[in-house]
């Protein structure tokens, strides 16, 4: 980064941009993110498995991933896609150890979207070259809680 | 009108810059960031491809438009409207005025497919048939009946189920044009309707969970057994316009798989639990790819045919490169 103006001091101070190393440990292989609307957070809740939740707020220290783990994501943002992936994610994403321990994403999104339909999913999923698992609609059917319960059995085995 | 107009009790200047809930700013934000006009899309390219449709398929299409402005119309002059004396914070209010604007828009925006597709003649019949048919004037009188009544959480519950549900009958046909390489420029303009509507139905729905948090059990569980039973009276209400719109052209049984996917959607985003299972909502793949090219499930690792994932090549990562 060369000059900085007032403003992009501003957006720099933002927290999502330092790769924060001091928030809790985790050893959970499902890690998430939910924004106040609580879809996500539902959905992961039926899987009945040991999952953390990544903190509501980008200006709280973020989780630190300790084993292999599998992310799950809403995507943002409107018609360009800029923004898609919240910004909570992206700072728990700027620690290098998060994003080497990724091995696979989860996309919560709606297809009334269209091309940004689960677009965040793709997003990490490239830049960390790790496939998109599944992705679910709101808060998921029975039927995708089935599926991502038996699909993540198989992966981790 | 006669009926006096319910207003806010007492309004205070907004303060933007303090928040009481940030999904407030997150949708106002959203929705001006989606802001669109129908003069932006080239209907015109259309007309051709207009001409190639029967006139059995033609009249069908401007019956669907008619009864989707009904439906803008309501939304826009009612519905939203009469959310706005419930808003538990004034950002809502403000983000209510947004959305029944929004409504206006789309529903101007048949008549701009209309003028350009069709004959005044035939533009004025097709109002003619939304104002004579009696499931299209049933449905928008059931939910009409709802925001006039006294219960804000119900006034929630019919407009989230009209954004996420009502509106499906006739979105799916563009949809099947388009799949067909029909009227495509129709359903770029569609496709933005659909997009708003979604975010409208999570608002709503998300306003409607916040209201239900601070609800006793007996009145949650009220609440609860007349979303559904209002799912239902409009779902078979639903099936019936359906049969009256595509009987002629034999797309009743795949329009109605789309009515149970969208049902289930309209359920979650006020947070229950979908209620068709995945045999009856399996929609033709062709509409799911109209509606999103990702709804394909073949791109998924879990639902994928396996083989067809190919894992993308490295991305070197830096910090740095993690700016969105």
């Amino acid at each position: 980064m060369t000059t900085l103006t007032v403003e992009d001091r501003a957006t720099t101070a933002d927290p999502a941009d330092a790769g924060s190393a001091e928030g809790p440990v985790t050893d959970a292989s499902l890690i998430y993110f939910s924004s106040v609307s609580d879809n996500t957070h539902r959905f992961v809740e039926k899987l009945g498995v040991r999952a953390a939740r990544m903190p509501l707020l980008t200006k709280e220290p973020t989780l630190r991933a300790a084993q292999p783990y599998v992310l799950v994501l809403p995507t943002y943002g409107g018609i360009t896609g800029q923004g898609a992936v919240p910004r909570q994610v992206v700072k728990f994403l700027n620690n290098q150890q998060n994003r080497s321990l990724l091995r696979g994403v989860i996309g919560a999104g709606n297809t009334n979207f269209g091309e940004t339909y689960c677009l965040a999913a793709d997003i990490v999923a490239a830049k960390c070259n790790v496939p998109v698992l599944y992705r679910f609609e709101v808060m998921g059917t029975s039927e995708d809680v089935d599926r991502v319960t038996r699909g993540l059995e198989e992966f981790w085995t | 009108m006669s009926e006096k107009l319910k207003l806010v009790s007492q309004v205070q200047a907004i303060n933007w810059n303090r928040i009481q809930d940030d999904k407030d700013v997150d949708v106002w934000n959203r929705l001006v960031n989606n802001f669109w006009l129908p003069e932006k899309v080239p209907l015109s390219n259309d007309v051709q491809s207009w001409a190639t449709l029967t006139p059995e398929e033609q009249q069908l299409t401007m019956r669907v438009f008619a009864g989707l402005t009904l439906l803008d119309t309501v939304q826009a002059t009612v519905g939203a409207v009469s959310l706005i004396p419930d808003a538990i914070t004034p950002h809502e209010e403000a983000v209510l005025t947004n959305i029944a604007f929004m409504e206006s828009v789309h529903a101007k925006s048949y008549s701009s497919i209309f003028s350009t597709l069709a004959s005044t003649k035939e533009i004025d019949e097709a109002f003619r048939w939304s104002t004579e048919n009696v499931n299209l004037q049933r449905k928008a009188s059931i939910v009409t009946d709802y925001y006039r009544g006294d219960d804000p959480l119900k006034r929630k519950v019919a407009s989230t189920l009209l954004e996420s549900f009502l509106f499906y009958s006739g979105f799916y046909l563009p949809m099947y044009w388009s799949s067909r390489a029909k009227l495509t420029n129709t359903a770029d303009l569609i496709r933005l309707i659909i997009r708003d509507e979604a975010v409208h139905g999570y608002y709503i729905g998300y306003k409607f969970q916040r209201g239900l948090e601070s609800a006793t059990p007996e009145r949650r569980q009220e609440i609860k057994d007349y979303t559904f039973e209002l799912l239902f009276e409009l779902y078979e209400n639903e099936v019936q316009y359906t049969h009256d719109l595509y009987d002629s052209v034999g797309l009743a049984e795949d329009v109605k798989k789309f009515l149970h996917y969208n049902a289930n959607k309209a359920l979650m985003n006020l947070g229950y639990e979908a209620m068709f299972p995945s045999s009856v909502t399996d929609v033709s793949p062709a509409i799911l790819s109209a509606l999103s090219p990702n709804a394909d499930e073949n791109h998924d690792f879990f639902s994928g045919s396996g083989s067809s994932y190919v894992i993308g090549k490295a991305v070197n990562t830096e910090d740095e490169d993690w700016d969105f």
